[in-house]
């Protein structure tokens, strides 16, 4: 899928000759042949470049009158909030913006889920991926530490308690995350520090991303190589007769898509910024007090599926370790998924109805244990939780037995309007 | 897509739910933040009332009076005390070491109580004090039991007796009845406590009223982007079969 030899003249001319401007474009842009069956599904990578893009801008413009320190820190969030010019905006744009970049990076995880994006030849564009996943992670919790308010002051200190539950060593490397016995203006500043660095190597990791993509090309809807089908289209007698240009159709495609994510997002951050308590907890209108625990902690909705795995698994020989590899393991297994799926086919659509259920119970495994993982510790929840964490887990430790003996549908040679 | 969103929305009810379980029921605040008599006799009142010990120490006078259609002159007359000047922040007179000898502990800063309490909870709280012998004030309160804080405007409201819950275990308080009326009505106390919760949700939020407002602009420009971004992609797209 080389580009088409093209000669620029003039200034692109004198740029080309210097740097692949122009090569570049073409390659990535201009004669990129993505399949044309790309549906709904298909915004969201876009979408989640927008709003990295969206946080990394607002963030810098935070920093120029945020304060890193214990005793400043939520008095200068207040201070952005009421006296720098436009300040309530940026604020509000990177608070809503945390919370729709998990729900868009969700979506276009759970796209790949459908269609069977993680197979192959696509296991390093996904591992890249879920790597992805993981610094967001990194960056939204140093991130959620700064306004220091009580939930931020407190979210931290449970979750970096998880450390001490280390067998052996725990004690220390909790000590040694922090910085101190408890969370303290040393931890903040740290924090702050990743904070702020966190989302540059995302960036990189985008671009990785994207690199890796372009490789192995687009996978689609029907989970049909459009590499290995016949040659020729309109614009090039070598691309695949299935793949149209990116440029122009798949950005004025994605032009849609952002209007319409837009709007979403603005309805959201000018009528109900802090989402009914969900994106902006209440208790973290209160200025971070080590001498009073909250009744009832909870990490952010993007986390809480995770903390409910936590909070499932019982303690074992008096230690909470257990829950903290359930915790870590729920994540991490992700990396395996393209070897753990072993169907015939990549796309739902000629799965057969095993995979569906087993794809369905996964969705709302993960969208239980995000509720449940809100809820205060209760036995029912806790019941709940262990049944949707089992669920959780034994949709990706079966599926190579399910995924294998399911009956499939024939698939078409080529994508399907 | 509607499916999914409905199912999200929905999934979000009972957390709204079960964040008022567990408590005392409030009563409905009905609070309007475009009338600005209510909050201006509201920010009266709180600076009558309430400002010797508790500051709004985020804000500032002028950004107050602006935002309230407050005048210079009696911002100067009625607000500025001591030698506080307009952009100063809406500190208080009282030290904490003040605090803690007379209260036990300092009072808070009100500038975000409706953020992480809500403003029903502060209007239902500022209605729900009832006499108790047991504490050095006399009177205590269901939504915050053992609170350090005198009913204030106690004399205003009349005193109340507790209502006690009938459920099993020890009764508790879970709301208060008026014995006598106090110097104002009933409506008139309520009136009194409605203006002062939506000026503290005014100051928790100053920019609340303008974000809404422009909300509207940024959401029509949005709509009309959409519709021709549809459009364009209509029209590149018809040739793809």
């Amino acid at each position: 899928m080389s580009a088409e030899e093209t000669t620029t003249t003039g200034f692109m001319g004198w740029i080309d000759k210097r740097f692949p401007a122009t090569k570049v474009w073409n390659e990535h842009l201009a004669q990129y042949y993505a399949p044309k069956n790309f549906n709904f599904w298909y915004y969201f990578g876009s979408l989640a470049i927008l709003v990295l893009v969206v946080q990394i801008l607002t963030g810098l413009f935070l920093a120029m009158s945020y304060k890193p320190s214990a005793a400043e820190a939520f008095a200068s969030v207040e201070y952005i909030m009421r006296d720098v010019e436009w300040g309530w905006l940026i604020r509000y744009l990177h608070s809503t913006g945390a919370s729709a970049f998990f729900i868009v990076v969700y979506l276009h995880m759970f796209r790949a889920l459908l269609y069977g994006s993680y197979r192959k030849p696509r296991e390093l564009l996904w591992i890249v991926g879920v790597v992805i996943y993981l610094a967001m992670m990194a960056s939204a919790f140093f991130g959620y530490l700064l306004p220091w308010g009580q939930m931020s002051y407190w979210g931290a200190q449970v979750i970096v308690n998880l450390f001490a539950a280390v067998p052996g060593y725990g004690p220390d490397l909790s000590t040694w995350v922090r910085g101190d016995y408890v969370i303290s203006d040393v931890t903040l500043n740290r924090f702050y520090a990743f904070h702020f660095v966190v989302p540059f190597v995302l960036a990189a990791l985008v671009f990785i991303h994207v690199v890796a993509l372009h490789a192995v090309g687009s996978n689609n809807p029907d989970g049909v190589e459009i590499k290995e089908g016949p040659k020729g289209n309109r614009w090039s007698k070598d691309a695949p007769s299935d793949g149209i240009p990116f440029h122009p159709y798949y950005t004025v495609k994605d032009i849609v898509g952002v209007a319409g994510f837009l709007i979403g997002f603005s309805a959201i951050l000018f009528y109900a910024p802090a989402f009914f308590g969900v994106f902006l907890e209440a208790p973290n209108f209160q200025p971070a007090n080590p001498m009073v625990t909250p009744l009832h902690i909870a990490p952010v909705w993007y986390f809480t599926p995770f903390y409910a795995i936590l909070r499932a698994v019982p303690p074992m020989y008096d230690s909470q370790f257990p829950g903290v590899v359930a915790m870590f393991a729920s994540i991490l297994i992700m990396f395996l998924l393209p070897w753990l799926d072993r169907s015939p086919v990549k796309s739902i659509r000629y799965k057969g109805r095993v995979s569906k259920i087993a794809l369905g119970i996964f969705v709302v495994s993960f969208v239980a244990l995000g509720y449940l993982g809100m809820m205060p510790v209760s036995a029912l929840a806790t019941f709940l939780s262990q049944v949707f964490t089992v669920l959780y887990f034994a949709f990706f430790l079966l599926m190579p037995i399910y995924s294998k003996l399911d009956k499939v549908k024939p698939v078409p040679e080529r994508v399907t309007a | 897509m509607k499916k999914l969103l409905a199912t999200a929305a929905l999934a979000l009810l009972p957390v709204l739910g079960f964040a008022n379980t567990g408590g005392p029921a409030l009563e409905e605040a009905n609070i309007d933040l475009r009338d600005q008599a209510s909050l201006q006799s509201g920010a009266r009142y709180f600076m009558s009332y309430c400002s010797g010990c508790h500051s709004l120490q985020y804000m500032r006078y002028n950004r107050m009076a602006a935002d309230l259609g407050i005048s210079d002159a009696d911002l100067r007359k009625y607000f500025l005390v001591g030698d506080a000047k307009p952009g100063d922040l809406m500190t208080r007179a009282m030290t904490v070491a003040d605090a803690e000898k007379w209260f036990g502990v300092p009072s808070p800063d009100l500038t975000l109580v409706t953020r992480w309490r809500s403003p029903d909870w502060v209007y239902t709280y500022l209605k729900s004090f009832y006499l108790d012998p047991t504490r050095p004030y006399g009177v205590n309160n269901p939504l915050f039991p053992n609170v350090a804080m005198p009913h204030i405007l106690g004399d205003l409201q009349g005193p109340q007796q507790p209502v006690m819950s009938h459920g099993a275990g020890t009764p508790v308080a879970v709301g208060a009845k008026l014995i006598k009326q106090g110097r104002l009505t009933a409506p008139q106390y309520d009136a009194m406590v409605r203006d002062i919760t939506a000026f503290l949700t005014y100051v928790g939020e100053p920019i609340q009223q303008e974000r809404k407002r422009l909300g509207v602009y940024v959401l029509m420009f949005l709509g009309v982007f959409f519709i021709f971004a549809y459009f364009l992609k209509k029209e590149y797209w018809k040739d793809v079969d």
